[in-house]
Order: structure tokens, then sequence, then C-alpha cells
């Protein structure tokens, strides 16, 4: 069992009524005169949404902004394929939405597990972000009156998601990357694509710069700064099967865990449940299918077991099935929210049905989204208005067409509300090390409310961080800027080298991916969307052993210093074997039910989420002990002064 | 502002609409006029006077000559420069996608066979009609060419007739992408006007190469007939 | 249920922008017809890896058709043979068992190779960072809704602005234009009220970006059009050039 230690961690909650905090805050921080700027260095790691937005509006405040990303350009960062959209507290619909009520249901979609300080802050500034975007050109979704339209989403009774048709991230990234390229032209930020960071570099106890590989020619290089902000998404590929990208990795993540950053409630994973199912062994990544289509799609299984055993084998077809035998069970289950119900309870509803026999598709693992009703409700032209490209998107991939059969869609792996513990400044436990958007762990609890990631990452990088950084760089003005040369970096960039050297000397017999699959079906099984004791215990011994094959019969071809994408890879699961442990150890700990954690042991008598608050109301925050070593578990305690913390009721 | 036309690829552009919508106007005026060989030769002859000798026909010509010669080094300009933007190594398997016309991949072929035939076609005509008129000028006499009788004469043999078709065929060709092209270039298109003045330049490519085309085969099916 | 085809492969392979390259053959049996396109080379990877052998680089990332990472020319379209997507989304179920499948990078002078089928496309950066945004710093933004914008408007610029910036569009191009990229940034940002304050500038400096980079000049074939995944249209090549010229003629 982990140690627990009982040291305060201290989040740095400014005082105050919640409405005055962030206001008290601004008021009171340190700022850095404009002369100043100009002499201090900040390093941004990843160019999504939070990163892109951070080093622009760090390059128009005047410092001198370092921006990396692992692709060829900035604006293929994996923000981009966010879907349905982005809330903000706006109430242009005059249906009662409010800044609190955005916090309110921020904080109850996310299981009374997230901060109301920092939970209110984004609510606060969500509106900031629908006027910044607008006046960028993002070309939001507009009503014939010319002003903005807005949709509703899961876990709230209000329309407040903005959206620009399915492809609202990429619309919000090209706004930020667009932001980021101005400040490129005009010097006060240097970009550095194809790049990957390897390390922090800690001088004195202060990050104060990065070992960086050029993945074109495989170099070791390293840069100095005054700050070092990481945004690099979140670690949800330790699955394998997830809907990132195939690049997104939670490698950052691990090694400033590994330089003494905490690492926070790493077994909230939160798990997407429309996305289209698993076809065979050799798929590569789950695509999603957008949230919003829950807004018209019904969701179904047949109510009787044969018929779902006829449809598996084919002797059936969904639309055969009368509507009496179809068993519409969110609307069933929870009347109220019916099929917008929050995603973990709705992927939990899905695995539910499929586990008892009722699932459908060829595997049994699918269940159908229905959009019959709709299409007889608003006709055709109006769902492909709505969703057309969506459901283009699923026919290229399924070869079905949704229109005439309904769509078949299973839970998946997509985004992770845990990761790198950070304060109300967004500052890591490591002084001058900052952590933004999905890499953090800070404001959606157990358990994230659909749009509501876009939201954070851009309230991180455009009206955050701006300002809390400031309070640290304003003590840094004095600090020359480093050289590389000194004895910090010397060291870090030899254990990055020795760790390739170690990886490309193994020479064994097992490829990256396949010990990379290993992983994900282990994870999937024992850390998935039911956990218990057994399983996770079974899944740490797994992933122990996993972990010893792949460092002693990985095999990597070609050279250390060349382009060589198997090393890149490589790196990247070695760390996400270290995230995978982390989670089971995590969800083994944690002896409830919450959010996106679901132990099979707690739950009340109807199958729902039991949470346990007086024993596990805190943030677990693990701090790393060395190489084999148990790491520590500290503990933030949660305090919920401004909203009184519920069962969550969707029914 | 000026320099953009050289050294800026939409300026490159500009000139080479404006210079092959002035000579596509020039083919409408041309062609207009060469109807009447086969209806009143007489008209055609005095439109051949008028045109002759003259200093305004004489500026005209130059303005057309400089035209041409814009157009044509543009051209060239322009595809060596494509060639180069298009890198060293070529595809292995090309294919074009469904869409996208022949004549508009292919518009420096069709423009180098247009000018070839221009050659033969000055040679025929031009060489024989106002270069000797002005020669005739300069030696202080006067001379008409009769052009009726000339081009009746030059049709008389097939030969001419199918080489003179199939150089309006390219024509042709060159025309239906050139037309729409020119006002593409120049900005005039939109989502309701691209199909627009796809078909009006069909159209009017179509019409001008007919009036055209009606002189050699209304000669080749005389003579079949004979 | 699940359906396999075997398949040839005849892909380039080049160690570096300078360095010679060359087609080599490969063939894969088994390949399920649910696969995608890149499913597909990744089998081959994990055949070539595990026979010692160094992988074939491609770029690709989100495989999802949206992230514009994926590039590939497939045999002599880029994208594929299938219409609207990226190789990323292209099936196997669209090749015929025993087929010769071809598959080169992106050529075009401005976009160097890499390695094998992984190309530089950072000319398309830099034009963006030459003037594709509206010039404006964080914060002090008056309300979204402040300025009405037609809704017909907001939707062409929408279309426009789907560019994934994958560059399909200059390899498609017989004459590596790559107007299609720059005229759906300009249009995007000319068609709204936010953009219009600095339309010719962007207009005149994205261009002469694009010129000085060394991609060609368009001559309206319109192949970009008929191989973009997401179907932007060559009337906002229209667009740019109006504004373009306009711009020009104000000076």
């Amino acid at each position: 069992m982990a140690t627990t230690e009982t040291k305060k961690i201290d989040a740095k909650i400014p005082q105050g009524a919640l409405a005055e905090k962030w206001n008290n805050y601004k008021a009171h921080q340190k700022l850095v005169n404009p002369a100043n700027k100009r002499r201090l260095d900040v390093i941004v790691v990843g160019t999504g949404l939070a990163g892109a937005s951070a080093a622009a509006s760090l390059g128009e405040l005047g410092f001198n902004v370092l921006n990396f990303c692992i692709q060829d350009s900035p604006r293929r960062a994996h923000s981009i394929a966010a879907q349905g959209g982005i809330n903000a507290a706006k109430n242009y619909q005059n249906d009662g939405d409010s800044v609190y009520r955005l916090f309110y249901d921020t904080i109850k979609g996310g299981d009374y597990r997230a901060r109301e300080a920092n939970v209110y802050r984004l609510a606060e500034v969500s509106n900031s972000i629908i006027d910044q975007c607008v006046a960028q050109g993002v070309p939001f979704a507009r009503e014939y009156g010319g002003l903005l339209d807005n949709r509703s989403f899961g876990g709230a009774q209000v329309s407040r998601t903005f959206y620009a048709k399915g492809q609202t991230g990429q619309q919000l990234l090209l706004g930020a990357y667009s932001a980021l390229s101005r400040q490129v032209n005009k010097g006060s930020v240097k970009l550095y694509t194809r790049y990957e960071m390897l390390d922090v570099v800690l001088i004195d106890g202060k990050a104060r710069g990065i070992i960086a590989r050029n993945l074109v020619t495989g170099k070791i290089e390293r840069f100095a700064a005054h700050a070092v902000v990481v945004a690099t998404g979140g670690y949800g590929n330790a699955f394998f099967l997830s809907t990132n990208a195939m690049g997104s990795n939670g490698s950052v993540a691990v090694q400033i865990y590994k330089k003494g950053a905490y690492f926070a409630n790493p077994c909230f994973a939160q798990i997407h449940p429309t996305c289209i199912p698993v076809h065979g062994e050799n798929q590569s990544k789950l695509t999603l299918m957008s949230e919003s289509l829950r807004n018209d799609g019904r969701i179904w299984v047949p109510k009787k077991k044969e018929d779902a055993e006829a449809i598996r084998t084919g002797k059936l077809k969904p639309t055969q099935i009368a509507e009496d035998d179809r068993d519409y069970y969110l609307e069933r289950r929870y009347p109220a929210f019916g099929n917008l119900v929050p995603r973990d309870v709705a992927s939990r509803a899905a695995k539910e049905r499929c586990d008892a026999g009722f699932g459908v598709g060829s595997t049994g693992l699918a269940v159908y989204l229905d959009f019959s009703d709709a299409i007889q409700r608003l006709g055709r032209s109006t769902v492909e208005a709505r969703y057309g490209n969506l459901f283009q998107m699923y026919e290229k991939i399924v070869d079905d067409n949704p229109y005439e059969t309904p769509m078949m869609i299973y839970p998946a792996i997509h985004y992770t509300m845990g990761g790198v513990w950070v304060d109300y400044e967004l500052q890591t436990s490591i002084p001058g090390l900052y952590c933004l958007g999905e890499a953090n762990f800070s404001d959606h609890g157990a358990n994230r409310l659909g749009a509501s990631a876009l939201m954070q990452g851009l309230a991180d990088g455009y009206f955050v961080l701006p300002y809390t950084i400031q309070n640290y760089l304003a003590d840094e003005i004095r600090t020359p800027r480093f050289s590389t040369d000194l004895p910090e970096f010397t060291e870090a960039e030899k254990a990055v080298s020795d760790r390739i050297d170690r990886l490309m000397k193994i020479q064994g017999k097992q490829t990256v991916d396949s010990l990379h699959k290993k992983l994900g079906l282990i994870m999937w099984d024992f850390v998935g969307m039911g956990r218990n004791k057994a399983g996770l215990e079974k899944a740490l011994t797994e992933i122990k052993k996993i972990k010893k094959e792949f460092w002693s019969d990985v095999f990597i071809p070609g050279q250390g210093d060349d382009l060589n994408t198997e090393l890149e890879k490589a790196l990247r699961v070695a760390d996400f074997l270290e995230i995978g442990e982390l989670m089971a150890r995590d969800a083994l700990v944690r002896e409830e039910s919450c959010g996106g954690h679901f132990r099979e042991e707690h739950q009340t008598g109807e199958g729902e989420a039991l949470r346990h608050d007086e024993d596990f109301s805190f943030v677990s925050c693990w701090q790393y002990a060395g190489e084999d070593k148990e790491p520590t578990l500290l503990k933030e305690e949660l305090n919920y002064e401004f909203t009184k913390v519920q069962q969550r009721n969707y029914k | 502002m000026g320099l953009f036309i050289f050294n800026s690829s939409i300026g490159r552009k500009l000139i080479m609409s404006i210079s092959g919508l002035a000579l596509i106007l020039f083919l409408l005026f041309h062609s207009i006029m060469n109807i009447f060989v086969i209806f009143s030769p007489e008209i055609y002859d005095a439109i051949c006077k008028f045109l002759g000798a003259n200093w305004y026909a004489l500026i005209a010509t130059m303005g057309l000559a400089f035209l041409f010669v814009v157009h044509i080094v543009y051209a060239f300009w322009l595809s060596l420069q494509n060639y180069i933007a298009r890198g060293k190594e070529r595809y292995a398997v090309k294919k074009n996608a469904p869409g996208v016309d022949w004549a508009s991949q292919n518009m420096l072929v069709l423009g180098a066979i247009v000018l070839g035939f221009i050659a033969l076609h000055l040679f025929n005509f031009w060489y024989k009609m106002q270069l000797q008129e002005l020669l005739a000028k300069l030696n202080g006499e006067v001379l008409h060419v009769e052009g009726a009788a000339l081009v009746q004469e030059l049709f008389a043999s097939p030969v001419y007739c199918l080489l003179y078709i199939v150089w309006l065929v390219a024509l042709w060709f060159h025309l239906t992408h050139g037309f729409w092209s020119a006002l593409h270039s120049l900005g005039g298109s939109n989502t309701v006007w691209l199909p627009r003045i796809k078909v009006i330049s069909n159209i009017f490519s179509t019409v001008i190469v007919l009036l055209f085309m009606a002189i050699p085969v209304y000669y080749l099916i005389i003579n079949l007939l004979g | 249920m699940e359906k396999t085809i075997s398949i040839h492969l005849k892909i380039w392979r080049q160690r570096g922008p300078k360095a010679k390259g060359a087609f080599e053959t490969y063939h894969l049996d088994h390949v399920s017809t649910d696969s995608s396109f890149l499913e597909m080379l990744d089998m081959l990877n994990e055949q070539l890896v595990g026979s010692g052998k160094e992988p074939v680089v491609f770029d690709h990332d989100c495989r999802e058709g949206i992230c514009g990472m994926c590039s590939l020319y497939i045999n002599g379209h880029p994208h594929g043979p299938d219409e609207d997507i990226t190789t990323c989304q292209l099936h196997m179920r669209k090749f015929k068992d025993g087929e010769t499948i071809t598959i080169e990078p992106w050529r075009s002078h401005g976009f160097p190779i890499i390695r094998d089928l992984m190309v530089d496309r950072t000319a398309f950066d830099k034009i963006i960072q030459a003037g594709g945004y509206v010039s404006i710093n964080t914060g002090g933004i008056p309300d979204a809704n402040a300025i009405p914008i037609s809704k017909v408007k907001a939707d062409e610029a929408m279309d426009a602005a789907s560019c994934i910036g994958c560059g399909a569009c200059v390899a498609a191009c017989k004459n590596g234009s790559a107007m299609l990229f720059v005229s759906a940034k300009v249009s995007q940002l000319a068609l709204l009220p936010q953009g219009q304050v600095e339309a010719a500038r962007r207009a005149k400096s994205m261009v002469a970006k694009m010129d000085e980079l060394g991609f060609g000049n368009c001559t309206n074939t319109g192949a970009c059009e008929a191989e973009c995944p997401k179907n932007i249209s060559i009337t906002n090549i229209a667009r740019l050039n109006r504004e373009f010229l306009a711009a020009k003629f104000q000076d």
C-alpha cells in the first residue's frame, strides 16, 4: 500500500468571497514592467489551445517566448479535433444561465472533486474567451439576425455552447494559432516545431530550462529560460486505443513528476460514450462522434436478448426491431436528462447493457444511436445541416449510412481530468514550472462536462497564466539569462542521452507498438470503465511485467541521433508504463466511485456511482520517490465553502 | 504599385488576363469581319481596304502585336516559374481529378499550337496584304490587295481548309479555359457566378470559333461539291 | 464477417532532402478492408520493424481527418482515390485484392522531402505568419454580439476556414501553386467585419510571402478544389485576386 503523508498542500487560493477571489488576486499580484519583460524568457511547451494562447499572450505582453511542439506546425495540436463546442456563461439565450450556474454545473458535473475557486474563475473568464475568439475572426455559428447561436450539451439545462459547425476545436485552435503566428512575425515568439521535450532542467530548485530532441536530426538540444510552461495535453493514449491523436502523450508530465512535481488524480480518465466501435486488432485509434449528436439521437439496445443475439450474428437488422422491443435505457433511467446525461453516466450505462448481453454489432460491444425520430420530426435536411459532416465521417469509416440504419457507438477513452498538480496560479509544485490545459488536473474534478475542455485550455492560456506567471517573474527581473553550459544542463542532457542509448541498445524482439497494445489491453480491462480491487492489483503486477519486458526486449531499428519514429514512440511508451501504474495505484487507493472513476465495490442499489465524501474529498497528489520505489501520496483537502455537496442526480 | 505586374504572381496573372481578354475581343471583331467573305466579298474587300495601309490600322496592328508578344512572353515566363515550383521529381503515377478540364492543364501546348498557326496565317494573309500595301506606300505607290480573292485562292486547297480547322479546334480549347479563367483571375467570380462565367465562356468561344470555322468549312464543301 | 485482401505496395523511400530516392516494393497479406490506409501502413511498418528494418516514415497524427498532418500521394491522387477525405480516413475497402498501390510524397518545390513520405510544410506557417490573422491583443475586446454578422457571410467564412493546411492543393497543382490555401485564409477574414480592417495589408503580405517561398502561379485548373479533402472552393481564389488587386490599385 502506498505511503500516505499528511503534509499540507497549499493551493494558494486567495481570500474573500468566491466571486471576489480572482479580482482580489489580480488587484494585489505583482506585475513586471514593460522594460523588464523583454529581459525575461519563457519556454512554452505545446501549441494546443492552452499552449498557443499562452505563448501568444505572453508574446503580446512583451516576454521573450520559446514555443515547442512535436508536430510540423503548431496548428496540428490535438485540440484541433474537438468537435462540439465551447461553453460560456453569456446567457445570450435568456434561459437562466449565469457565471454561478456554469460554475455550479461544472462542480457538480465533476462530482465534487474540483476546487471551487478555480472553477469559479473558469466560469468568470469564459465570457471573455468568446469575445476574444470572435475578434480573432473565429466563424462561430450565427442566427439569421446576425447574433451568435448556441446549442445544448450534456450535464446542463441551459444552451450555453458556442460552436463552429462540428469543428469548434479547429476554429478555436486556428484562432490561437493565428495570434501566435502574429507574435512569431513580430519576433516575440520563436517557434521550434518537430521538437520533443525530454526533460526539465532545475537550477536551485527552480525550473530554468528544458532538454529537447530535434525530431528531424535526432540531436539533443538545451534551452534556457526564466520560467517553463508545459501544456502538453492528456495521457489517454496509455490505453493505446483512445480518441487522442497518435502523437498525444504524457511524457512531459512524467518527466516533471520525476523531477518533483506532484501528479494529481491520475485515475480520473474520461470515457466518452459516443465513439465508433472497435473493428479489429489492427485498429490504431478510435474516432469520436460529437456529443452534440445526443441532442437529437436516441440511444437504445434491444429489449430482448435473443434480438441482440440475432443482430450480432447478422440475422436481424436494427430497423427490423419493433419500437416496443427497443430499450431506450438512458431515457428510462434518467427521465430528466434523458440522452443528455453527463458522459460518465452515459458510458457506464452503455457498458452495463453490453455486459448484460444486450450489446449489438459483431462484437456485442456497441449500442445504437438512432436518428430516425429526429429525421421524421425535423426532416432529413435539417438533420443533415446539423450533423452532416459527422454522418459523412461515420459513413466513410464504417461504410454504413446513418440516415437509414442507426449509428453504432461505444465508449472510448477520451480525456484525462487528472494530470500535473497545480495551485491557483497554475504553478506546479516546482517553482517556475507551470502547467496548463488538459495536462494539469485543475478544473474538471472527476468528470469533465462536454464543451468545457476548450473553455479551460483557452482560459488558462489567454486569461489566467499571463497574469499569474508575472507574480513569479516579478521576482526574477534581476536574474540574468542562463547559460546552457551550466552543469545542471549538462547533467540533464546526459541523463536523456543515456536513456536513449539504453533503449537503442536493448535490440530485443518485440516492437514498440506490440508492447503498447499489451499495456492498452490491461488498462482497458482493469483500469477502464469499471474497476475493482482485485483487477487493479492484477493490473499493477501485469504493468510491472510489461515494463520489464519493455526494458529488456523492445526492438528499435535505426540510430538514436537520427530521425527515428520508432524511438519517439518508445520514449513515450516507456512513460505510459509509468502513468499506467500510477493510474492503477491511484484507482486502488480511491475506494469510492466518483465521476469517471467507478469502483464496482462502491455503487448504489441502482448501480449509480457512490461517493464517500468523508474519506475521499481530496485531491490525490503523487510524489515521485525514485525508480522502483512506491510513490508517496499527499492530499490536498477540498473544502466546499460555497456549494452544497450532494449526490449527483440526473433523474 | 506598378512593379507588382512583374514581381507578384497575381500581378502577372493580371497581365495574362487583360492581354488575353483584349485578344479575345480582337478575335470577336476579326471573326465578324471574316464572315462577310462568304456573304459579300465586296464588303469584305472594303473592310480590307479600310484596315490596309492606314495610320490607324497600323497603330492597331502594332497594338495587337504588342498584346500577342506580352501574352506569349508572360505565358512562357509563368510556365517556367510553374515548372520550377513543381519541383525536380515528378509523380510516377498522376491522374486527373474529376472536374478538371483537359484544356486547363494544357494551355501552354494549346497556345503553342495556336501560335504556330498564327505564323502560317500571317504568312498566308498579312504578309500578302497589309505588309505589301505598306511596302508599296513606302515606295509612294497605292496598292489594294483584294482579300476575298486571296481567301478563295487559299481555301481552294482542302489541305489548308483542314489545317485551319485543326487550328480553330485548338483555339476553341484554349478559349474555353482562357476566357473564364481570365475573369476569375481578375476577381470576377464567386459561388454564383463561377458556373455562369464558365457557361458564358463556352458559348462565347464556340460562337467565335464557329464564325471563323464557317469559312474553311464553306470553301471545303463548295470545292468538294465543286 | 471480416474481409481481407492482399496488396502490393510501391513506396517512395528517400533518406533526406538531398539524397536520391527510389521506389521500393512490398507485399502485405491479410489486410482487413475495414482498416484505414494508415493502419495498413502501420501493419507494413510492424512487419518491417519485426524483420529488423527501418519503418517507412510518414506524417500522421489525429487520424480523424482534421489535423492536416497526413499527406501521401496515392495512386495518382493526393489523399488517395476517395473523395472529400484525408489519407487517414481512406479505407482499404477502396482497393481491390491483388492491387498495386503506388505511394509517393507530396512533390513540390515548396515542400522539400524530409524522409521517405514526410515533407516539410513550414512554408504554410510562414505564409500565415506574414498576415493570416487579425492584429488584436488578448483582452479589452467588445462583447461578442456587438457586431452582428450575416449568417450567410459567417457560413461562407466558416467554409473557407475549414482548410486544414494539409497541402493537398499544392500537391495536386501542376503549377505547385498555394493559392487555394492562401485564398482560404484571406477569404475567411475578408468576409468578417473583424478582418476587414486590415484586409488590404493582409492580402498583399500573404501573397508576397507565398511568391517569395517559390510557389507557382495559379492557372485556374481547379485540381486543387477537386482534390481538397475539405472542399475549399476556388471562388476563394477569385476573392483573393479581388482583394489583392483592389489593394494594389489603392496604393
